[in-house]
């Protein structure tokens, strides 16, 4: 798919494209003064140069995709804002990053927080808002401190406030912090929390675009789409395209986890392979084999060592079945027991319910149910086709996106390990030792032999 | 939450909550008319407000409920349905210390099951409990975007990464001694109060807070190191001799008698925690 595969090339110099991550290495790298020094807030000065309707197809001829999971056009939602219609508009930034496996907004605003500032003032510009906001999980106290600082140190510069930059917009940026749901990173929850009330999806349509925040026209982004404009802006949109796909351009963050040698932030053009990130980083963890991995975060349906040469794109990973999602690479070696892996992923999306639909509330309850008993070897062959109905009646009948996330683990670990399953069930517990999938697993035999 | 001091309830309509204390009431007056000005809406405040009341008095009780009501022009019962929706409200009084012990699949698998299970045993406290000298509250959290650092165990949302059973029991005991404590990312704990009133939305003032622990963890670099042909990156791993290991196995080189193998590993894995059930039961408590 991309040319860095057709070059069979494993040198991490030549596969990875480090630009939001740059600079994470150097001395504060937080700071108004270490952003600038890596020209920032200068895709900011070249868009204020242009129109605000060139803006937006400017950003929609880059092709940037959104990274918070969907991949929908970023430029395509800014372009939805209606124009003229005398209501405010708002930007909302999520930063409610939330998703199981998934950890790459986080350590991007806690050492970059600015690429973020930089691109909510460029989108809010382009669809003519005066006020943003960045919901942000509350359980990241770090990030929350940086984003304070950032956000002061912009206004104080004058990239916030009155008359950014003497362009004539005026600019107010709330950092919000939200107080514990996962739920609150669909987007429509999201909006619902951010007015004050229980986390719970809203009915679509109307769309955030046309009825949002406050019943207003609002932009709801992920940190990592908004953090790629300045970039886009600065280098331009051919420098975008260069990287990538045709369809699925530009650079990411990978988020390597789990049984790897190297676990950790790998930012590279969409397309790579996780087979590429594993040869330039050591592979798994020494004397394993990779058994199952998710490709964007729980919620995606997991792959296994056949689809290490999957380009981690949206088509790619699409052809082979599952979601690009956050790109949030969980790998587990053979040490890892497949159902306790999906029984805890199904415990979290049972506890993260929110409790509007029944197909999700009840659903994910019982599959829980199911699936201690078949862990404990206390269930019956039935009982996995019974897994098997019941994500299926809360797949695609969920008043959200949360109910389907919740059926790719029990579908996709089904298809691949039904083996396992019933092995659990035959044999009546499980197989597997946790002791041994342990990071320290490895390092204390050694020890103590 | 359904068992109160006062007992059964006889069909005694319950009694408005006690006001705070009038200069308490007026400081916090004024904390939350800078908070709501935040805000084209004033309802988008509450989050936030919650979090200060919070801060005032270690959880969110009735009266720090009704506060929230009176500012916002809520009535309790549309106070109370967002203030028990959303996990980071505690309803009781707790510790100092919160310390969260992250068990979602990633981190469980790699560690985060044998360190729960060995906080609980080690302080003699179940899930969501607080030892006796009120300082450290144990509970288990979901996944916390860190999973390159697992496994982890955040203390009042500043993040202790790469953690194994025995640095977390150091943890547990230093911050039960009244030792100054620093996370791997994260600034110098300060209480749980006090983490409550940043999340208001009220910066740390204290000096180094911000920069402390440095741009960016061990594993945020991984990626970058490789693409600058830092060959280092390939040979040290964060996990066989990164920064986090060193200061942990010498700090406490665990003895024979709390070695990690198999029987200290927790049995029934899914059932992890049963006083703490996934259903909606246990979402309400009631």
């Amino acid at each position: 798919m991309t040319l860095a595969t057709e070059l069979k090339d494993t040198s991490p110099e030549k596969l990875l494209a480090p630009v939001l991550s740059a600079f994470w290495d150097e001395d504060k790298s937080w700071t108004l003064d270490v952003y600038r020094r890596h020209e920032g807030y200068e895709g900011l000065r070249k868009a204020l140069a242009m129109s605000p309707d060139d803006v937006i197809a400017y950003v929609k001829e880059s092709g940037l995709r959104g990274r918070g999971g969907a991949g929908f056009p970023t430029g395509m939602k800014w372009q939805f804002i209606p124009q003229g219609d005398g209501k405010p508009h708002y930007l909302v930034v999520n930063a409610d990053e939330s998703e199981p496996g998934t950890c790459k907004d986080i350590p991007l605003l806690f050492a970059n927080p600015h690429s973020l500032i930089e691109g909510i003032v460029i989108a809010c510009y382009a669809i003519r808002s005066s006020h943003a906001f960045i919901y942000l999980r509350g359980e990241v106290v770090p990030v929350l401190r940086r984003l304070h600082e950032a956000v002061r140190e912009a206004y104080a510069a004058g990239y916030l406030g009155e008359n950014v930059l003497g362009s004539g917009l005026d600019l107010e940026l709330t950092v919000h912090a939200g107080a514990g749901a996962y739920i609150c990173g669909e987007e429509t929850a999201l909006l619902d929390s951010l007015e004050g009330r229980r986390g719970q999806p809203r009915l679509r349509p109307p769309f955030p675009a046309v009825a949002g925040l406050y019943a207003c026209p609002t932009v709801v982004n992920n940190v990592e789409s908004i953090a790629s404009v300045p970039a886009i802006m600065k280098n331009g949109k051919e420098w975008f395209r260069s990287m990538g796909s045709e369809k699925s351009p530009g650079f990411t963050l990978y988020s390597l986890s789990g049984h790897v040698a190297s676990p950790g932030q790998y930012e590279a053009p969409l397309g790579v392979t996780l087979r590429q990130l594993l040869d330039m980083s050591g592979g798994m963890r020494p004397g394993h084999r990779l058994k199952f991995w998710t490709p964007g975060g729980s919620s995606t349906p997991m792959f296994t060592d056949e689809h290490l040469d999957v380009p981690l794109d949206y088509e790619g990973v699409g052809a082979a079945g599952s979601m690009l999602g956050t790109k949030a690479l969980q790998c587990f070696d053979e040490t890892t027991c497949v159902v306790r892996a999906v029984t805890r992923w199904t415990e979290f999306y049972a506890h993260e319910s929110c409790g509007k639909c029944t197909p999700c509330r009840e659903g994910t309850y019982w599959l829980v149910q199911l699936l201690r008993d078949i862990e404990a070897g206390k269930g019956v062959m039935s009982d996995l086709d019974k897994l098997n109905d019941i994500a299926d009646n809360i797949n695609g009948k969920s008043f959200c996106a949360l109910g389907d996330g919740a059926a790719s683990p029990i579908f996709s670990s089904l298809k691949y390990f039904r083996e396992e399953y019933e092995e659990h069930i035959t044999g009546r517990g499980c197989p597997f030792d946790p002791a041994k999938s342990t990071a320290w697993a490895d390092k204390r035999t050694e020890v103590n032999a | 939450m359904t068992t109160t001091p006062e007992g059964v309830s006889l069909g005694m309509p319950q009694l408005p909550a006690p006001d705070y204390p009038d200069d308490v009431r007026a400081r916090l007056e004024r904390d939350a008319a800078e908070v709501v000005a935040r805000y084209p809406d004033s309802r988008s405040a509450l989050l936030p407000l919650l979090h200060l009341v919070q801060a005032e008095e270690g959880h969110v009780t009735r009266t720090g409920m009704q506060f929230c009501a009176d500012v916002l022009g809520l009535t309790t019962a549309e106070v109370t349905a967002v203030a028990t929706f959303y996990t980071m409200y505690r309803r009781k009084p707790s510790g100092d210390y919160q310390v969260g012990v992250c068990t979602n699949t990633l981190c469980a698998v790699m560690g985060g099951d044998a360190i729960f299970e060995s906080l609980q045993e080690h302080l003699g406290v179940g899930n969501g409990e607080t030892t006796d000298d009120g300082k450290v509250t144990l509970e288990h959290i979901e996944c916390n975007a860190a999973c390159d650092f697992a496994p982890v165990v955040m203390v009042n949302w500043e993040f202790f990464d790469n953690q194994t059973v025995a640095s977390a029991r150091q943890l547990v005991d230093d911050l039960r001694a009244g030792a100054q404590v620093e996370p791997t990312r994260g600034a110098p704990l300060c209480t749980f109060k006090e983490t409550a009133r940043i999340l208001a939305g009220f910066p740390d003032e204290r000096d180094g807070a911000v920069e402390a622990s440095g741009s960016a963890g061990p594993a945020s670099l991984i990626g970058l190191r490789l693409a600058k042909g830092e060959a280092t990156a390939r040979v040290v791993h964060p996990r066989d001799g990164g920064p986090h290991d060193e200061p942990q196995d010498s700090v406490h080189e665990p003895s024979p008698t709390e070695h990690l193998s198999s029987h200290d590993a927790p049995q029934d894995t899914s059932a992890s925690d049963p006083a703490h059930p996934a259903g909606p039961v246990a979402e309400e408590g009631e």
